[in-house]
């Protein structure tokens, strides 16, 4: 509760803070600072402190989970905050607005991760959602920016719609919008159930981007600016991942035999799709897009398996991919030139820098000793308990051997191509070089000891 | 703390590598930093035999139901013993070359000794596969920033096809893993798993994919020709001196205790693909004009007859395995040095291009010759010990078609005289041509790095015993766990 009304008050903090800063330094500041507070009274509250005692009537519902995953979503954001904020100055004039944005999301993902009722999904879902289609065309004199954010807006409008709908046919199947289910009550109506199921099934995949309802996806990513396609790709995927897992855990239990058959095979062809697709482009940007498309199709996994090993995975996958992609994308948004061979010879101009894109690169690719591997191992943990899945199984580690050979692109340029002559990157400074290095340290520690995250959960 | 000083060693002294800068000073660290470890490793043999020396064992992601234990038993000993010899070897034979960027060359060289120590010490099945990639990383490396002109694509190749093979396992420890009782990754709860004929089955194809892939046995072969050619020397050393034993220490640790029906079952399948791999290889191997692809080829020859051997499933073939083990990567890494002197001195590695070698450098071909000789297990060098027990294990065979499989292994050996003899005629005989006119012989690390392979050769083929009793005890538990005669008895 904590995080949710402090959140909200910093949103309105920020959008008024351009008027009485006027250096943009200040603001970023500000908007750091106002992420470390977060944290802490987020950790506080897992310590059991509340500032704010509001009665929900149930509706949310702040456990261990929920206050465990905002923790991770605050932390990402300030790692991506301290590497990126000051790339988005390059984005617009709005600059103080952007944060004020971003914290009105992070309010919409503490809603995500905590609903006990599916009025507070919707609710969040959009408090995510709107914030994101003006953050997607902030660059307002850029066509390509433009066209992703209408596509974004009609495309996920649509969805919202399909939200709706089932959440309305959920109702009538249940008379509640509670998703705390009494097991001795049982459905007579099962065909609402399902159709209801199906309904929010589809718009949670097509927030997630998951196949086949990720054609926005690709499009969106490229078109937004780099700082927020970045975010968007990893804090908001992440989020709506949770309230996907909870949504499916708590409301839709009784049909899990349903719904399993059809999420694994939304997971192949998600991976799939993300996997071979990734392959064949040129750009590392639109690469990452369907890197995360493929990532989403690992996460999945848990939404498969959905046991406790499933949840405490997905955290850690959470972790481990926000933490990865945030680096990558924020190195990306200094290059000048998006392809691979902008990559080239970088281990030579930037040692650093190249050694700890590497370290993410392989965290993604799920090499071992980094976060990257240990989320993929507690997916098939997971997965693999589940009957009849040794088939899903097969065919993730297949597609995660795929998903080597484009990261590896990427390091193969740094490491074993020559560099062309004029210098297509910026100047990296000390403060980005010390923070990529603690990112990487972050992700070799969580990738040796998970139990650092998982621990919290049984506090 | 033998087990653990292995793997700390290498570990510590290799990323301390990274931040030297000078040459010569990286050189005579890494070296040292490998005698070291042989040390650690010798007196593990002699002084601290006593068991709890031998093992180590922390916590470890203890809620995943895995534990940071390693221990040396009988194989243990003869690989991470192979594993510290061979990299002062290897340090020694290519004292003269040099590398752009040499800290990061040496280094990385390190850390993947840290990581095979790993994989050859490792008791719990997660640490196993996190030593298993790890040995992996380094080496793509190694040999896409150092190796020859199609080192990125060939290296590539031979990265995913090791990964998909070790993915692939990962499953199969997965599984295994949730069928034990106490949700544990330790080998003794492998061990004790009682699992039907069809679950071993398919199990055996996820892990033996991956060791195939690594050995590599016929079909899976075709990224080592060229990743043998393409990686620089001292990387080609490591790889087919060490690295391929991953694959065989799998078999005989990770594979047929864990699913001994299965491998019964699968055996003659395995062999038939072992022993088409001997003469296929070998057989090509006849046509190469490339000193490098020759010897890999040839590699894959010897390490067939070592699966095949392993399949047979008595002691003998075992014993003579764990032996040979050892003895084909003093031998290679003999060969790799001295091709590796003469692409230095003529700048070619093809056979018809160079000739005459004998009289400019007499004292390489002697070398060259009593490898090579072992190499096709002359009786008195130490190959000659071990194929002659492997030939014993395989005659003795429990398959229907031991007999056929025994000759046509037997037409590997003779077809590895063909093609070493037809080698050391064209390279080393014959007349002194432009090329070779101005050949200077051995300098002297290369001698005293040659000096100790032969002498280690002429021990093992004379007295092979001592090695023979560090694994008796490993090789006779082996055989005892694999015996699944039996489940025949009760029906």
């Amino acid at each position: 509760m904590n995080a949710l009304i402090i959140s909200a008050i910093l949103g309105v903090v920020m959008m008024f803070s351009s008027i009485l800063l006027k250096q943009k330094g200040a603001v970023r500041n500000v908007a750091v600072t106002g992420i470390i507070l977060l944290i802490l009274v987020n950790i506080l509250e897992m310590g059991g402190t509340v500032f704010f005692k509001v009665n929900t009537r149930g509706m949310i519902v702040f456990d261990q989970f929920a206050l465990l995953f905002n923790s991770i979503i605050f932390l990402a954001t300030l790692i991506y905050l301290l590497l990126s904020a000051k790339d988005m100055e390059k984005v617009g004039v709005n600059y103080a607005e952007y944060f004020a944005l971003i914290f009105f999301i992070l309010c919409g993902v503490t809603l995500v991760s905590s609903f006990k009722s599916l009025l507070i999904l919707f609710l969040g879902i959009e408090i995510i959602s709107i914030p994101l289609y003006i953050l997607t065309g902030s660059d307002k004199r850029n066509l390509k920016s433009n066209e992703a954010s209408l596509k974004y807006f009609l495309l996920g409008s649509f969805s919202t719609g399909l939200m709706l709908m089932g959440i309305a046919l959920y109702y009538g199947a249940r008379g509640t919008f509670s998703t705390v289910i009494d097991p001795l009550i049982t459905v007579t109506a099962k065909p609402l159930l399902i159709s209801g199921m199906s309904l929010l099934l589809f718009s949670m995949a097509f927030k997630v981007s998951a196949a086949p309802f990720h054609f926005w996806t690709p499009d969106v990513y490229d078109g937004a600016p780099t700082v927020f396609t970045s975010f968007m790709a990893t804090i908001i995927k992440a989020a709506v991942f949770i309230g996907f897992i909870r949504l499916f855990d708590d409301a839709f239990e009784q049909v899990q035999s349903t719904w399993r058959i059809w999420i694994a095979v939304i997971t192949a062809v998600t991976l799939f799709i993300g996997n071979i697709t990734a392959v064949f482009q040129q750009s590392v940007k639109r690469m990452l897009a369907y890197s995360s498309i493929a990532q989403a199709g690992f996460m999945l996994l848990s939404l498969y398996a959905m046991n406790t090993e499933a949840k405490e995975g997905l955290l850690i996958y959470a972790a481990a991919y926000c933490f990865a992609t945030i680096g990558i994308f924020a190195v990306l948004a200094k290059m000048s030139d998006y392809t691979f061979d902008g990559f080239n010879g970088l281990s030579k101009k930037e040692p650093l820098i190249a050694a700890t894109l590497a370290i993410l690169l392989l965290s993604l690719a799920g090499i071992p000793l980094t976060a990257g591997f240990l989320a993929k191992f507690y997916m098939l943990k997971a997965a693999i308990a589940t009957p009849n899945s040794l088939w899903l199984v097969i065919f993730a580690v297949l597609m995660a051997a795929v998903s080597v050979y484009y990261y590896f692109r990427v390091i193969q340029a740094m490491y074993f191509k020559e560099g062309s002559t004029s210098s297509s990157t910026t100047e990296f400074s000390p403060f980005f070089k010390g923070a990529m290095l603690i990112l990487a340290g972050l992700v070799i520690l969580l990738g040796l000891f998970p139990d650092i995250l998982v621990n919290w959960l049984y506090f | 703390m033998v087990a653990f000083f292995l793997i700390f060693l290498p570990l510590l002294t290799g990323l301390l590598v990274f931040f030297i800068k000078e040459e010569k000073l990286v050189k005579g660290f890494a070296f040292l930093s490998s005698l070291a470890t042989l040390t650690v490793s010798l007196l593990g043999l002699t002084l601290f035999k006593a068991e709890e020396h031998l093992q180590f064992t922390a916590q470890w992601m203890q809620p995943l139901g895995s534990s940071f234990s390693l221990k040396l038993d009988g194989m243990g000993q003869l690989l991470c013993l192979l594993t510290a010899i061979s990299y002062p070897l290897v340090f020694l034979g290519s004292w003269n070359s040099s590398y752009t960027k040499p800290s990061n060359f040496f280094a990385l060289m390190l850390l993947a000794q840290a990581g095979l120590m790993g994989v050859f010490l490792a008791m719990d099945a997660l640490l196993f596969y996190f030593f298993w990639e790890l040995a992996l990383i380094p080496m793509y490396f190694l040999c896409s920033q150092w190796g020859g002109e199609r080192r990125i694509q060939v290296t590539f190749k031979f990265f995913i096809y090791t990964f998909i093979g070790s993915v692939l396992m990962l499953i199969g420890i997965l599984y295994l893993q949730s069928k034990t009782p106490d949700h544990s990754f330790s080998l003794r709860a492998f061990y004790n798993l009682e699992l039907t004929t069809k679950t071993q089955s398919w199990l055996f194809w996820l892990f033996f994919l991956a060791f195939a892939i690594k050995m590599p046995v016929f079909p899976f072969h075709t990224w080592q020709p060229d990743t043998y050619e393409q990686s620089p020397t001292p990387t080609t050393m490591i790889l087919s001196g060490v690295m391929v034993k991953m694959g065989l220490l799998g078999l005989l640790r990770w594979l047929l205790p864990v699913l001994p029906i299965a491998s019964y079952v699968w055996g003659d399948v395995v062999m038939s693909l072992s022993i088409i791999g001997i003469v296929y290889a070998s057989l090509i191997a006849i046509r190469q004009d490339d000193i490098k692809r020759l010897v890999a080829y040839s590699s894959i020859a010897h390490i067939g007859l070592m699966c095949a051997a392993i399949f047979a499933e008595n002691k003998s073939g075992m014993q003579g395995v764990l032996l040979q083990m050892f003895n084909h990567g003093i031998n290679i890494i003999g060969l790799w040095i001295i091709v590796e002197i003469i692409e230095r001195r003529f700048g070619t590695r093809k056979i018809s291009e160079l000739g005459g070698l004998a009289q400019k450098a007499p004292a390489m071909a002697i070398f060259f010759v009593i490898i090579a000789l072992a190499n096709i297990a002359l009786p008195l060098t130490n190959a000659f010990a071990g194929e002659f027990l492997m030939f014993n294990g395989l005659l003795n065979a429990k398959s229907n078609y031991y007999l056929w499989f025994t000759v046509f292994a037997g037409l590997g050996i003779i077809l590895a005289a063909v093609y070493t003899l037809n080698m050391i005629r064209k390279v080393f005989y014959g007349e002194v041509n432009t090329i070779t006119a101005a050949a200077t012989d051995l300098k002297l690390n290369e001698k005293l790095a040659l000096g100790i392979i032969v002498v280690l050769i002429f021990w093992m083929g004379v007295y092979p015993q001592a090695m023979l009793d560090v694994t008796d005890n490993f090789s006779q538990a082996l055989t005892e766990r694999i015996d699944i005669s039996h489940l025949f008895r009760k029906k």
